[in-house]
This record gives structure tokens, sequence and C-alpha cells, in this order.
């Protein structure tokens, strides 16, 4: 029987799902996702994750649990030091499989190689070798493994280049036919936020869906290629040292050079470290400038839906009248 | 140029003794207070970290009293700190508060540009006076290290309330009007003298605790409610984990400094609880607690500033670490609403905590 391996439909699932599916099925693993999230398993999260901690690292509590309930063997919680020269991921993300590990009991094995590319590019055959140690395979049959995966990863990039949404580049990648866009937007609005706020359909209280049936064109940053988001970075003093945070400021200071859409919502979750800084220099280059609509969106578990949607309607209203105008 | 910082409990005696011995005009900021966390919290971003709070309110403050260049650390990540300097200059530049801006942090290419960075401070004085001038900071930073020392222990067996208090303040002024290294080992020796002069009861039993976490909360008086004072006036000895002069010999000097004690003991320690570095300071909190249980502590003390990322990590993981130690751990989160007096209550409950626990381990083992 194959060994069932738990990816947390979390954190780093919008990025590297196609790739850590691949991999370790190519290494003869069963993957297992978590069920999509439900209002229970960011409860369970709440209530094993100390209050002072982000949104996005609570839920991943909640998502860890419900793949504990599914039996898996293993729970895959890579500790992502680095996926970039000289750029970091968040302090949280760092310790997040020791906060698991100290919290939550009677949990299945956690597979928590580190994954440091700070230096060297090179240095993630070190992870592949010890993720297939870990299930009992060889470093050839692991490197082969991974490099496939890492092939899966480009096609996945290419689909999302191409303006699909995460889950849609997945089941594309799946072998599911692609939907065709819907034409009558007569508004291009740009949802800049880290991939696992705004594509959680829970969480994000489905905003993307939301302004798509009220006839709105969608961006977001992973829609860009990276030499897009580093020219939008250049904008900054300094090169910003996380790399999700430098994605979603380039992003959103890409799409407001270009003139690219009409308006920019910023999306960041509660007690999000780099979001309390970069959201502030977004915002502050945005608004200088004072020649795009901007609003920025708090999640956190209280949020209701109502504000939301409030919010966004008037929002969209602002930016028809804006257009009337001029 | 009038060269300012931001305020860090006494890390202003260690950096105007080094500016001004290579001649160059300081304003520090007026010390920490109401008005300048106010001022701080009115402009910066509502769940940054209380630091970047009081940095900008420093500034501003320090504007008023004629400051132009802001001499700032940075770093390179993960935790926010990296990022602090160039956040601050925006808000400032928004605010019309014009002040050129020099950020020592490690170059991005090579070393080159950190001395560029240093220049634009040291303007064209030679490199070996530089360096002597950054051995008077640190020997300043020493000194001031050992006085505070020397009061978490004569606090809690004062025979007149608050004779610490007075005895520190003098010896701080000793050192820090210290202009030259001759001037400041006579200094050392008067501040030395001035702390020996507090009359204590030498046999009253004191509670030993730790304080450990954030390095900015642990330092600075202000943002922590005066912590220290308030624990030693409940007849507690504290220990911190974090002295300045141990930190810029770690950090600064890559532990150029052979002897001293390093926060390479919390590291080593800190495994299998956090095997990982999470940025900040977080590895070494972990690592301090288990280092503090060992060492026979009551109890420890973990102070951070709300939202900081690598602390919040570490807080997650201290229950699992004060259960296999036996070591009682209390966390204090420091924001812009934390008054002393509900942080004096809750120091209280765990004096009492773990006078109860003393009391109950002598019954037992008499």
């Amino acid at each position: 029987m194959p060994v069932r391996v738990g990816i947390p439909r979390a954190l780093f699932y919008y990025y590297y799902f196609p790739l850590w599916k691949e991999f370790l099925e190519q290494l003869g693993a069963e993957v297992v996702v978590s069920d999509r999230t439900t209002k229970e398993i960011l409860t369970r999260g709440l209530e094993h994750c100390v209050d002072e901690a982000c949104l996005p690292i609570k839920l991943a509590f909640g998502h860890v649990q419900n793949l504990a309930d599914k039996g898996v063997d293993i729970i895959f919680l890579p500790r992502i030091v680095s996926v970039a020269k000289q750029e970091y991921i968040c302090p949280k993300f760092l310790g997040f499989p020791d906060m698991v590990r100290q919290n939550i009991k009677n949990l299945p094995m956690i597979m928590d190689t580190n994954i440091n590319l700070r230096k060297r590019k090179s240095d993630a055959g070190i992870f592949a070798r010890e993720v297939g140690t870990a299930i009992g395979k060889g470093s050839v049959k692991s490197r082969l493994a991974f490099w496939q995966g890492q092939y899966k990863h480009k096609g996945y990039l290419r689909l999302l280049e191409q303006g699909l949404l995460p889950d849609e580049a997945i089941s594309v990648l799946d072998g599911k036919e692609r939907k065709d866009k819907v034409s009558d937007t007569d508004l291009t609005v740009a949802v800049i936020g880290h991939p696992y706020n705004i594509y959680d359909p829970f969480i994000s209280m489905n905003i993307i869906n939301r302004l798509k049936n009220l006839g709105v064109q969608v961006l977001t940053a992973d829609n860009l290629t990276e030499q897009m988001i580093n020219q939008g970075v250049k904008q900054l003093p300094k090169k910003l040292f996380w790399t999700l945070s430098r994605r979603v400021t380039g992003g959103a200071l890409y799409y407001h050079e270009k003139g690219m859409v009409d308006g920019i919502i910023h999306v960041a979750a509660f007690a999000c470290g780099p979001d309390s800084m970069t959201g502030e220099l977004i915002e502050r280059f945005i608004r200088r400038e004072g020649k795009m609509p901007f609003m920025n969106i708090n999640l956190d578990e209280h949020t209701g839906e109502a504000g939301i949607v409030t919010r966004v309607e008037a929002f969209l209203d602002m930016m028809r009248w804006r257009r009337a105008i001029v | 140029m009038k060269v300012t910082f931001p305020h860090m409990g006494y890390m202003y005696i260690s950096l105007k003794g080094m500016l001004e011995y290579l001649g160059i005009e300081v304003v520090p900021p007026p010390p920490c207070s109401k008005r300048t966390l106010n001022l701080g919290v009115k402009h910066c971003p509502e769940f940054a970290c209380l630091p970047l709070k009081l940095n900008v309110g420093n500034f501003i403050e320090a504007r008023e009293i004629g400051a132009d260049t802001i001499m700032m650390a940075g770093g390179c990540g993960p935790c926010r700190f990296g990022y602090y300097a160039y956040v601050e200059n925006e808000i400032l530049k928004d605010l019309q508060v014009h002040f050129n801006l020099v950020v020592l942090e490690p170059p991005e290419k090579h070393i080159g540009e950190l001395l560029g960075r240093i220049k634009k401070i040291t303007g064209n004085q030679p490199w070996v006076k530089v360096i002597k001038a950054l051995r008077f900071g640190y020997l300043k930073a020493r000194a001031v290290d050992q006085v505070e020392k020397s009061s978490f222990q004569k606090r809690p067996r004062e025979l007149i309330r608050g004779a610490t208090d007075r005895a520190l303040k003098q010896a701080i002024h000793e050192i820090d009007s210290a202009q030259t290294p001759q001037e400041l080992t006579t200094a050392e020796e008067k501040s030395r003298e001035i702390m020996e002069s507090i009359s204590i009861d030498i046999n009253r039993p004191v509670l030993k605790v730790a304080l450990i976490g954030e390095i900015y909360t642990l330092l600075e008086p202000f943002a922590n409610g005066n912590i220290e004072r308030h624990l030693g006036n409940l007849g507690v000895e504290v220990d911190r984990s974090m002295m300045l002069s141990e930190w810029i010999n770690d950090h600064l000097f890559m532990g150029l400094i052979r002897n001293a004690p390093s926060s390479k003991r919390f590291i080593k320690v800190a495994s299998p609880y956090l095997n990982h570095f999470v940025g900040g300071h977080g590895q070494e909190t972990i690592g301090a607690a288990v280092w503090y249980g060992q060492q026979g502590f009551d109890g420890a003390l973990q102070i951070l500033p709300f939202t900081c990322m690598p602390e919040i990590v570490a807080q997650s993981i201290l229950p699992s670490v004060s259960g296999d130690t036996g070591l009682p751990v209390m966390t204090l989160i420091m924001d812009e609403h934390s008054g002393e007096a509900g942080m004096v209550t809750r120091l209280e409950a765990f004096v009492d905590l773990l006078q109860r626990r003393n009391e109950q381990k002598e019954a037992l083992t008499s």
C-alpha cells in the first residue's frame, strides 16, 4: 500500500501544490489534500493556535487537523526558509512545523524538511533527497521525481500567467477542460494579497468570484511574470527580503505604474507582519500619485460578509462614476 | 550635521559616546514618553509593531530640537526590523519632516557599500579613529550593563525604598559624561562605588525571575512599563537574557570579544522545541526559557511587542517548554494600550504564584 501523504489546503498550497503532488506521486506516495475551508476547520484552528498569530497560520492549524482526521501517514509541512536568493519567507512560516508539533497532540509524522535556497538555487536537490529518503526512495529516483515536479510547476506558472486562477489552473493540469473567459466586463480590478488569503473562498469572503459576478475582470499578482513583478518592486527604496510580499507589492506597483487596471483592492490578513509594512508602502505610493482608486480590506476570523459586500459595491460604483466623469 | 537615532533603553549613551568621540554633533531624541508614543501611533500603520511607532515618535521629536540626520540600523530579514528605516522614511516624507537617512546594514553586494554609508556620517576621519570610537561605544555599553546588573541585585534587597533608582540614575550619569576611555575608567570606578553604597539586607529571601523575549521591549523601559523596577520592588531579582554589550559583541563584532556571555548558549538548548531560527530572537527566547530553567530560576517572563512575528512563534511554543521543564512562564504583550497598573497587577499575581510554589517545595523537602 502506498504511503498516504497529506498536504494542507493552506499557506503554500496555492504556490506549490502541483509541484508537491507530482513530486510525491512520482515517489510512489498517495497525495491527500485537506478539505476546502469551512467554518469548522477555522474554528478548530483557532482552538489550537495562540490568539496573536495571523489568520492564515490559524487556518493552517485547522487544515493540519483535518488531515489528521483523514488518517494520513505523513503530514507534509516542509519548512520553507527561502525560495530565492537573498530572500526569506515570513518568520511564522519558518516556525510553523514546530508550532504545530508543540500544540497539537497525537499527530501523524510531520515531514518538516528544510527548503533553503537563500544561498544557492541548487540546494533544492538536498530537499528532494531528504524527502525521498524519508519515503524510502533512493537519491536518483528522488531527484528525478523532483525534476518532474518542477516541470509541472512551470506549466502551472504558465497557466497563471495566462490569467487563470490557481483552482482553475490545477484542474486544467488534471486534464479538465478550460472554461472560456466571460467577456461582458466593463471594469478591471487588481486584487492584491497573499494567495492563501485571496484564493481561499471562505477566508476572503469569496471576493474574487463576487467581483466576477458583478461584471469585473479580476487580475492578481500571480498573473504577472517574475520580470514584471521585479519591475514594479524597483520603485521601492530597498529590495524586499520577503519573497511572498515582494510578489504582492511588485504586482500592485506594476499594475499601478502601467495603468492596467481601473482600481486596486489590497487584501491583508489580521496580524500579518509583512502586510502591515508593505500594505503601508503600497498605499502611500498609490495615494501620493492619486491616479488610481485604492481600497484596503482587512480579513480576520470575525469578518462579516455583509460589510465586505457593501464596501466592494461602493468601490465599484465609485470607479464607474469616476469613469463617467472622465 | 546633527545626528539622531531612535531610543532603545540606554543605547543612546553608547551611541552618543561613539559619535562624540569622532567630533560629530549628536542630538538624541527626548526620552520616550506618552507624547512620543502618541505621535507614532497617529502616523504609523496600525498593525506595525510597537518599536516602529516609538521610532517615528522619536524622530519627530528629535526634528523639533534640531536634528537633521537619522542614523538607523537595518537588516535583511526575515523580521520586519530590516525594513523599518524605509517605512519610517516614507512616513516622515509624507509628514514633511525632512531628514537625511543613513542606514547601516549588511551590504547587498560588497563591503564598500557599508563603508560608504559609514563615511556619510564620519566624513574624512581615518578608519583607525572610527574603530577606536566603536570600541569606546562598546566600553560604555559594557559599563552601563554592569551598573544595570548590579541594580537588579540591589533593588529587591534595598533597605530604603527607591535608593537603587536614585543610585542608578547617578551612576549612569557618571558613565554618560565620560568623554575619553581614560575618563570612562574613573567613571566606572565611581559608578561602582555609588552602587555599592546602597544599603541592603543581604539575607532577605528573593525570587529569581528571568526576563526573556524581544530585544527592544526588553531594553526600553518605556516600552516594557518599567518592568524591572516593578519586579524589584516586589522582591524579585531579575536577570535579563539580553544586555546591550552582549548584543553588540554577538551581532556587530561577530563574537570578537571572548569570554563575554553570548546568546549562543540559548540557541544550543532551543532544540527540540524550535529547530530553526525564525528571525529576530525567537529561537533565543525558547532557548533562554530552557536555559534559565536549568539554572534553577523561579520563573520567566516573556516580553514582546504586539504582532512581533518571531516572538509569536516562541509564545506558542513556550507552554510546551514550561510544561516539560516546570519553569513557570508568563507572556506580557506590550502595545500602545498597555497600562502600568494592569501590568503590575499581573506581576503581583505571578510573583504570588511563584512564592506559593516555593513554600510548597520547602514544605515538601523539610
